[in-house]
């Protein structure tokens, strides 16, 4: 024991001094290999391994290194971004140099006179030579090229050169031919309202800016060769003139009485393109057959197919767009297509209206809008011909998608009545021509032959400008995103077709209809002009089938939602025959009670109605379209005058819990 | 007496002119006159006159619009015994410039649209020249042109 005790005790100090001895030694070898970061052994002890030192090195170096090489690549990208820019400047200055240069040297009047004269003929083979490079030093001098100052001369220069260039008479025309027009012919270099598309929007957009902004000056561009005009009247009451010069005219007689043209204004309300710099009050100009393929917003500029640049202040695109077609018939090859017609403009009118005179059968794809219009435009002029009007749709009936169920077997009797076949649940599987004719196959097996077809399935909106100005599409409706105020972004407004909007309202959507163009064109003029304010103004729209029956409808008119229709009631004092006289249809009470016995065929409940059948008369009326118990749209069947009202239902968004209350504020048993 | 069936989703309701006699219960929002949203009639709140009012049509942005601006505001503005009385050069600017455009500006409308383009209620009379209404008028008359807002008895 006392060993023990001995040998530990005279052990200790040993093992004592071994130990720290050991642990010196741990510590030099540590601080050694440690030669950069005099850290504390703990520290190090506790990041593990004594080899750490090392690795942190390591680390070090490989961060220090990534920094080093992305600031390199960032500073080489900034660089190379800055040289891109002043490049693609150069160029646009040295285009817009030559062109003044170009304008200059053909100018035969200018009051520099002789100089003038002779220095085209010199110098022309020189520019025709050097057409890339930068022009001769000389006519630069002289003319002091600043691209603004050079454009009126340039525009006044080109026409000449143009006209000269057609009558070839000038020997030194010769040289002009020689060299590609580069850009302007009559156009002003910048348009402080720029408005893209010439369509309804665009116009009520123009004159909302002129009305807010005195003297402003406006430039409409369309692609199209027709000055402003409205659509409606193509499908409608053109067809129901009794002018057989209408195609060219183009004017109808509205209800009142009073005739007008298509178009909304006469060209003497426009400027010309190349005076609106300068014509003292302002004004609009129209651009026609020139389509904008790019859009720098940065620049605020825009490109057109020609290559001309036009610059802005603020920018309204209105480009509308352009009808959808089937895919079994743009597969069918062109015997097919071109006996199909996409109607949207004056140049489809006119074509279908002789094809309506030419052929024998003309089939219309589609049931909604346009298709049921056309087929009852067409339908009655086959009363004094033998042409066939068959018209077919996927839905149960016309306008299917818009009208409940029993209204919309209503309308089917009536487009029915006007002597079109109707082909209902027809979904098309192939289109080919055979025999002279072309061969509609449908799903179930029916074929149907005719010789022309009208494809009326939608509207595709135009949003070509999208991706150069970087504007954003929706994925749900198409068409331009925009907010409340109709902005896409700073100066750039979207109206029309085109326009998917937020409405405070309704919800996000995008509306098709004429009244809408005009309310959302108006509404994005005065916002160019600094109103700011939303989509607030609910826009209406109608229909009419045939010269006689219409509604009038306005909000979010979906056949998916619930509706509640009420429904003026026949007493036993009204006739049929009384309110058919009255209302001038001859065939209402007739067809609408096939509707009825139809829609309570195939209604899901099974009582048979109570009263004889012409009471069912959904003669005039009014239907509510609910969502989450809001009324959201409402239909005026043959109910006119009273769209302020329903305009204001739907505008307070309450909740009612008797529709016939709200109902009864449209005095539907009056007129 | 009415009666309703229902077909599905959609409820219809019919009623006869005495079902719809009483007056209706329903609650509308009384509607604030100066509601900044909403379209104005020819005279804004301020007492200015509102150059887009589509009752105007195109009187106001065609290419006589500012003749037509400086004399209509000439005669808003007059507190002569005989209103606009001070005017006359400015109409006469206006006839003139109008003489120049006589597809636009109708001869004989003309005289009407002076006059009667002087009233300063909201009024809903179509503009002076037809040829510049927006919308076609069928049957239905679509109202985007002509209509500020009817009013409509709130019941409390």
């Amino acid at each position: 024991m006392w060993t023990c005790k001995t040998t530990w005790k005279k052990l200790a100090p040993l093992a004592r001094t071994c130990s720290t001895l050991c642990r010196q030694n741990a510590r030099r070898t540590v601080l050694n290999s440690d030669r950069r970061l005099p850290m504390v052994t703990q520290a190090h002890m506790s990041s593990g391994t004594p080899g750490s030192g090392g690795d942190n090195n390591l680390y070090y170096l490989l961060v220090g290194a990534t920094c080093i090489a992305g600031g390199f690549y960032a500073y080489r990208t900034i660089k190379g971004d800055q040289e891109r820019y002043n490049e693609r400047m150069n160029e646009i200055a040295s285009r817009a140099n030559k062109v003044a240069e170009q304008a200059e040297t053909y100018l035969p009047e200018e009051p520099r006179g002789d100089e003038a004269v002779e220095t085209p003929e010199e110098t022309s083979p020189e520019v025709t030579a050097e057409e890339p490079e930068g022009p001769p030093v000389e006519l630069e001098a002289e003319i002091e090229p600043s691209p603004v100052a050079e454009s009126p001369p340039a525009e006044t220069a080109e026409p000449q050169t143009t006209t000269v260039t057609e009558s070839a008479a000038d020997p030194a025309t010769d040289e002009p031919t020689n060299v590609p027009p580069p850009a302007p012919v009559e156009f002003p270099s910048h348009a402080p309202y720029l408005l893209i598309g010439g369509g309804t929007a665009s116009f009520a957009a123009a004159r909302s800016i002129r009305a807010r902004d005195p003297g402003a000056r406006v430039l409409i561009i369309t692609d199209e060769p027709d000055l402003p005009y409205m659509r409606p009247p193509l499908s409608k009451e053109l067809w129901f003139s009794d002018d057989p010069g209408v195609v060219d005219t183009l004017r109808f007689k509205q209800w009142n009485g009073k005739e007008r043209s298509i178009y909304f204004q006469p060209p003497s309300f426009y400027v010309s393109p190349q005076d609106l710099e300068k014509v003292e009050n302002g004004g609009v100009a129209v651009l026609t057959g020139k389509k904008v393929v790019h859009m720098d917003v940065r620049g605020n500029k825009v490109t057109l197919s020609d290559n001309t640049e036009i610059s802005y202040d603020k920018c309204l695109i209105a480009t509308g767009g352009v009808p959808r077609n089937l895919q079994v018939i743009e597969r069918a090859g062109e015997e097919v297509t071109k006996r199909t017609t996409l109607f949207r403009k004056v140049e489809d009118f006119k074509a279908l209206n002789k094809v309506s005179r030419d052929t024998k059968s003309i089939t219309i794809i589609g049931g909604g809008f346009l298709g049921s219009e056309l087929a009852c435009a067409l339908g009655r002029r086959s009363a004094d011909s033998d042409l066939e009007v068959i018209q077919m749709f996927p839905e149960k009936g016309n306008m299917g998608k818009v009208l409940p169920e029993y209204l919309s077997n209503w309308t089917t009797a009536k487009v029915r009545s006007e002597g079109v076949r109707v082909i209902t649940e027809a979904l098309v599987k192939g289109v080919s021509f055979k025999d002279g004719k072309v061969e509609i196959k449908l799903k179930d097996g029916r074929v149907v032959k005719t010789d022309h077809i009208v494809a009326a399935v939608g509207l595709e909106p135009s949003v070509e400008l999208a991706k150069s100005a970087g504007l954003e599409v929706d994925s749900d409706f198409g068409g331009y995103r925009v907010n409340a105020e109709l902005q896409a972004r700073s100066n750039i407004w979207v109206a029309g077709d085109a326009a998917c909007f937020y409405d405070i309202r309704l919800g996000r959507r995008r509306v098709e209809h004429h009244d809408h163009a005009v309310v959302s064109g108006r509404l994005a003029g005065e916002n160019m002009t600094g109103a700011n304010k939303p989509y607030w103004h609910q826009s209406m729209f109608w229909s009419d089938l045939g010269p006689d029956v219409g509604y009038e409808a306005i909000g979010i008119v979906d056949s998916s939602l619930p509706t509640v229709g009420v429904f003026a009631k026949a007493t036993a004092k009204d006739t049929p025959k009384a309110a058919t006289e009255k209302s001038g249809t001859g065939i209402r009470s007739e067809s609408e009670t096939e509707g009825t016995a139809s829609s309570t065929a195939t209604s899901s409940t099974p009582a048979p109605p109570p009263e004889p059948q012409q009471k069912d008369d959904y003669g005039k009326g009014v239907i509510f379209y609910l969502r989450d118990k809001v009324v959201v749209g409402i239909v005026l069947w043959n109910v006119f005058n009273r769209m302020p009202i329903a305009r204001k239902i739907i505008k307070d968004g309450e909740e009612h819990a008797d529709l016939n209350e709200v109902a009864k504020l449209f005095n539907i048993h009056e007129d | 007496m009415s009666y309703c069936k229902q077909e599905g989703k959609d409820r219809i309701i019919f009623v006869t002119k005495e079902d719809h006699e009483a007056p209706s219960n329903a609650e509308l929002i009384a509607d604030d006159p100066n509601d900044p949203y909403e379209d104005q009639g020819l005279i804004l709140p301020s007492g200015e006159i509102n150059w887009n009012c589509p009752c105007l049509g195109g009187m106001a942005s065609g290419p006589c619009g500012t003749q037509f601006k400086e004399a209509f505001s000439c005669f808003h503005h007059s507190s002569e015994e005989v209103k606009g009385s001070e005017c006359v050069d400015n109409f006469r600017a206006m006839q003139e410039c109008m003489q120049k455009y006589p597809e636009l500006y109708p001869q004989e409308d003309e005289n009407q649209g002076a006059a009667s383009g002087g009233s300063d209620a909201p009024t809903e009379d179509s503009a002076p020249t037809p040829t510049s209404d927006l919308t076609p008028t069928p049957e239905s008359a679509p109202s985007s042109d002509n209509t500020p807002p009817t009013d409509i008895q709130a019941h409390s």
